[in-house]
């Protein structure tokens, strides 16, 4: 049967499907590779050189050595993965949300305890397009 | 025969995990979370299960990109907790219960279920995060565990009534068990969360609340709910959802509401939870 990219419109999210998963595996190869502790001590020492062992795109390999987080999502991370890059670094999962965001760690927090980010207006890219022209 | 008395739905956040390891369950901002476990940890006393089936997701610990089963089922004696970027929680180890395990394994492939069996594999806080929630910080776990995986990272996870139905093979398994045997399942993840890129932090309670009443009155609704509405309504990580069905599956259609809770936030997460109870 065919598969349907229904969840195309929907604004700020990436979702990890056969394409993204393609495109990234390398890069969250990498990040896998951080759940273990001497691979984080290794990759702490030389980046780059840590980096030599996958073999991702110039594009993805910049993306980490910048800690781009939404860039390495557009690239074909995916945030389970990412998230072990975050932790190497002491971030944890609502620091690393809010910098996806582009929101201070305050703000997002605070938005969060005041019940999250709503769904209205937030459902499709047209709402987000709206938002902006406005 | 062994059977299923009950299933408790509940959400697995990993921040849940470092408040309880880390003693600050008393924190204004935890309170009101954990308050609504109490009578849960109360009532999974009384029923002192001599089994607990967890169904739940990893989240690229024991699994990567490498190897991607759908539905997998532990059949070791036991599980190592993981190490998922910044140690090992500081729980127990989690034992298994072999016998049971591969006996479901076997009639769940002969049901038609082809399910990936686990013999050596590191667990995460997805399923000991509702282990802590139901059970505290015991020495040891009170009852063995079958680890029930299913993948919900790679897009796309198994449909909502392939779960609801994989619970009632789930049953069916656990009724053939030749011993005596009390089971209670839990489907854990959820409820409407969003990690990752500019609309992480999205929360819909109003989906959330329908979502814990059709568990309990309209199960079949609840399994009919497609992919894109659990991405769009309740984030790319609310898809988490679709692992409810399973348990919700394994009971009684008109099985009890016995508690409900709702709490909003845990870090990124909305936390749900209700158990269920089969009425004989």
């Amino acid at each position: 049967m065919s598969v349907d990219n229904d969840y195309k419109d929907i604004p700020g999210t990436y979702v990890f499907d056969a394409e993204q998963s393609r495109n990234g595996y390398h890069l969250n190869m990498f990040c896998m590779a951080l759940r273990h502790e001497k691979n984080r001590t290794a990759f702490k020492a030389d980046e780059e050189k840590f980096l030599d062992a996958y073999p991702m795109t110039q594009a993805q390999r910049q993306a980490v050595l910048d800690r781009q987080w939404n860039e390495m999502l557009a690239l074909g991370g995916n945030v389970y993965y990412t998230s072990k890059l975050a932790a190497c670094d002491g971030i944890n999962f609502q620091q690393l949300a809010a910098k996806m965001t582009g929101m201070e760690l305050d703000d997002y927090r605070a938005m969060m305890v005041a019940g999250g980010r709503p769904i209205e207006g937030n459902r499709r890219k047209a709402d987000w397009q709206n938002k902006e022209t406005n | 025969m062994a059977k299923i008395v009950a299933g408790v739905g509940m959400s697995h956040v990993p921040a849940i995990g470092v408040a309880i390891d880390s003693g600050n369950t008393d924190d204004e901002y935890w309170t009101p979370l954990f308050a609504g476990f109490e009578k849960s940890k109360q009532w999974i006393n009384d029923q002192n299960p001599d089994v607990i089936i967890v169904v739940y997701n990893d989240h690229a610990t024991a699994f990567s990109l490498e190897l991607i089963p759908t539905f997998a089922i532990g059949c070791a004696a036991e599980y190592d907790i993981a190490d998922e970027g910044w140690g090992a929680r500081p729980v127990p180890r989690v034992v298994g219960h072999p016998e049971l395990a591969w006996h479901m394994a076997q009639s769940l492939v002969l049901d038609e279920f082809d399910m990936t069996i686990v013999n050596n594999m590191e667990v995460d806080h997805g399923l000991t995060v509702p282990l802590s929630l139901m059970f505290d910080q015991p020495q040891e776990w009170p009852c063995p565990v079958v680890p029930i995986c299913v993948n919900v990272v790679q897009f796309p996870p198994p449909t909502g009534n392939r779960c609801f139905n994989l619970g009632k093979a789930i049953r069916r398994a656990v009724e053939s068990f030749d011993k005596d045997l009390k089971v209670v399942i839990f489907g854990t993840g959820g409820m409407s969360h969003q990690l990752q890129a500019e609309r992480a932090g999205l929360i819909n309670s109003q989906f959330d609340n329908d979502f814990l009443d059709m568990m309990a009155n309209d199960p079949k609704k609840a399994a009919a709910i497609p992919h894109v509405d659990y991405l769009r309504e309740a984030g790319s990580e609310g898809i988490e959802l679709v692992m409810w069905h399973v348990m919700r599956g394994a009971i009684d259609e008109d099985a009890k509401e016995i508690h409900r809770h709702y709490h909003v936030p845990a870090s990124n997460t909305a936390v749900g939870h209700i158990i269920l109870e089969n009425k004989k």
